[in-house]
């Protein structure tokens, strides 16, 4: 990916929570863990030399485990923490150099959230809360009003303009963080485990609207989460923290295919593989048109399953989104890919 | 072993020493200040008694119905409404108008007094936990000291008169707003400011649009707390020279009128009966929001 692409590069990023954070951070530097450090210093790390680019118009996705430090690194973005070294350019500006004025500017203008606890503010109608991120700016009434309502009905709240958010449930709440978060414009939306409180099916309902609008949108989204499944389904390039470091960084595809440890392994162990890993990332490539049916590269390998299963024998041709052939897979490539790497430990018996 | 059984304390002749020199250092400066201090108040004083006057002059039927609309406002129950009705009219009916009034007046300046000093306080205590560490240790003792042993400097500053009542009526009084404004502030959910701030909220913008409205029914609940203390303060702060309600209940005190004494004593709960309901349905309305279930 060239650097144009790239909107948020997060460089050697340290956070050290505690007193004497400062010497604690040449410990963590020489190379000392979370547990060590703990005890020795009695400062908390929670965040270690993160290396991160975000790219333009895409949905950054962080994973990890509670603790793991994903909420942590999101806070960094919009300063709501202050790391304790690094740097974060936005466009080459560094935004740990922001005066708190600018810091205030850059948050209304560039930066929205969406909160896990959804954060509304109770006392505010649907309509206000949507229109907040307006209204601070002293932006006329008659004009947040009119974008918070086109918001609102986009979101498909139309109608709950003067409810209260306690009146609301949890779906339609988040519905309406949702707005407050796109109704400022902002160029970048961070999503801190966004969906993570809602029920599983209000949770994939959510998902969609958001692939929805960002179908539309292209906003350059960072997201946070601990569930795979979202993950793979939302995200362009997933991130997987653990213990405030950066264990991975890739591509979907490449995580499932490529786990870089052990802890990814884990991650990944229970997941349908037929159901996420794709035709590109099995395929032996080759120009060459197989005796097969032809199928896009992108398709999961449960469907590709359906189509060799009426003849066996004939591997499939791959091809590309424009049409071009890129590869051939055979049966045996199915059942390859969809068994677990070996190094998953797999506890199969018998 | 003498130390054992006796404490070794100082001797007599000091110990009467340093009293004369703190008493004598503390005449010396009303001397010097008092007036300079008598002119400060002033303005207050004729606040005080432009609103008392205020309260007697006006036709009795204009202020019990300026008082039930008042009461409707923030109570919006009948039954509040009606009860206020009834007690007014006992009140009149009993001889107790004028000194109500009196009583009345010197409630709304000290309430006043005192929230426009103990919210702004209040805020300023939730904003830094330095300013809390500070205050906190003098409302304790606003609240625990016997309010004979402040009287004795104010009066000797001030002399006897409707100020130095009101001023000791408001050391009594303010505590529970300035900690329950402290107090509301603080328990505002973090992750509601965590979002005002996300949106590049500044402070005055979290102070005014999140925190204070959030923190409202606990201020609200200061407000109730602040009048009641300050009627129940009504009795002492009699004894120098506030008119009232109060002064009777004293005279019954010393002369033995069971009946005077009651009727005013009853008059006082009835005003702070009123008062609290009023400003109760009033705090609840406020957080209306907060009562209406899920659809």
């Amino acid at each position: 990916m060239d650097s144009k692409n790239i909107l948020i590069k997060v460089n050697q990023l340290y956070k050290i929570f505690g007193k004497g954070d400062k010497s604690a951070l040449d410990l963590v530097k020489k190379g000392m863990g979370k547990d060590e450090l703990l005890e020795k210093s009695n400062c908390v790390l929670g965040l270690n030399n993160i290396n991160l680019n975000i790219n333009r118009g895409k949905i950054q996705v962080v994973m990890g485990l509670s603790g793991s430090g994903k909420s942590t690194l999101i806070r960094h973005l919009n300063r709501l923490i202050e790391p304790t070294s690094g740097e974060i350019l936005f466009n080459d500006t560094n935004i740990l150099n922001l005066t708190p004025k600018e810091l205030i500017q850059f948050r209304q203008n560039n930066m929205s959230m969406v909160f896990q606890k959804f954060a509304l503010f109770p006392h505010k109608t649907v309509l206000q809360n949507v229109g907040y991120g307006l209204a601070i700016q002293n932006i006329s009434k008659d004009e947040w009003y009119e974008k918070a309502q086109r918001w609102i009905k986009r979101v498909g709240l139309d109608g709950y303009e003067t409810y209260y958010p306690g009146q609301l449930s949890g779906g339609m709440q988040q519905r309406v963080g949702l707005a407050r978060a796109l109704a400022t414009d902002a160029e970048i939306l961070l999503m801190d485990e966004a969906f993570s409180a809602l029920d599983p099916l209000i949770r994939s309902e959510m998902q969609n609207i958001l692939l929805d609008l960002q179908s539309e949108l292209h906003k350059t989204i960072i997201f946070i989460t601990h569930d795979l499944d979202e993950a793979l389904k939302i995200g362009d390039k997933i991130a997987i923290l653990r213990d405030g470091s950066m264990v991975q960084d890739s591509d979907p595809q490449e995580i499932i295919m490529n786990p870089a440890d052990e802890y990814v392994s884990d991650f990944i162990k229970d997941i349908n593989r037929a159901r996420v890993i794709q035709a590109k990332s099995i395929m032996t490539p080759t120009e060459a048109k197989s005796s097969g049916a032809t199928v896009k590269e992108d398709m999961v390998l449960e469907e590709i399953l359906q189509i060799m299963s009426d003849s066996p024998s004939k591997p499939v041709t791959i091809e590309n989104s424009k049409g071009k052939i890129t590869g051939r897979i055979e049966m045996v490539n199915l059942i390859e890919g969809m068994k677990r790497p070996k190094s998953l430990g797999t506890n199969i018996t018998g | 072993m003498d130390w054992i059984y006796n404490f070794p304390d100082m001797s007599r002749s000091d110990l009467r020493d340093f009293k004369k020199s703190v008493d004598f250092a503390f005449t010396n400066f009303s001397r010097t200040y008092g007036e300079a201090i008598e002119s400060f108040f002033e303005p207050l004083l004729m606040f005080l008694v432009w609103f008392e006057k205020f309260f007697i002059n006006t036709p009795w039927p204009l202020i019990v119905f300026g008082i039930l609309l008042l009461a409707w406002v923030g109570s919006r129950s009948v039954v509040v409404v009606l009860g206020t009705f009834i007690s007014f009219m006992l009140i009149g009916y009993f001889g107790m108008w004028e000194d109500t009034m009196s009583t009345l007046a010197i409630i709304l300046v000290a309430t006043f007094l005192c929230i426009s000093i103990g919210i702004p306080l209040g805020i300023a205590m939730a904003r830094s936990n330095k300013i809390q560490a500070f205050v906190v240790p003098i409302l304790d003792i606003m609240q625990t000291i016997p309010s004979f042993v402040y009287l004795i400097p104010v009066v000797m500053l001030l002399g006897i008169g409707k100020v130095p009542g009101l001023i000791a009526v408001c050391i009594y009084a303010i505590p529970p707003i300035v900690r329950l404004t402290n107090l509301g502030i603080r328990l505002v959910d973090k992750d509601v400011l965590e979002a005002a701030d996300s949106f590049g909220a500044n402070y005055w913008q979290k102070l005014f649009g999140v925190q204070i409205p959030l923190a409202l029914p606990t201020i609200f609940a200061g407000v109730n707390q602040t009048i009641m203390m300050a009627l129940a303060m009504v009795v002492i702060a009699s004894m120098i020279g506030v008119k009232g309600l109060g002064l009777p209940v004293l005279q019954a005190i010393s002369n033995q009128y069971l009946a005077l004494g009651l009727m005013n004593g009853l008059a006082i709960v009835i005003l702070a009966i009123i008062f609290d309901r009023v400003t109760q349905k009033f705090g609840l309305r406020m957080q209306k929001y907060r009562n209406e279930g899920k659809d």
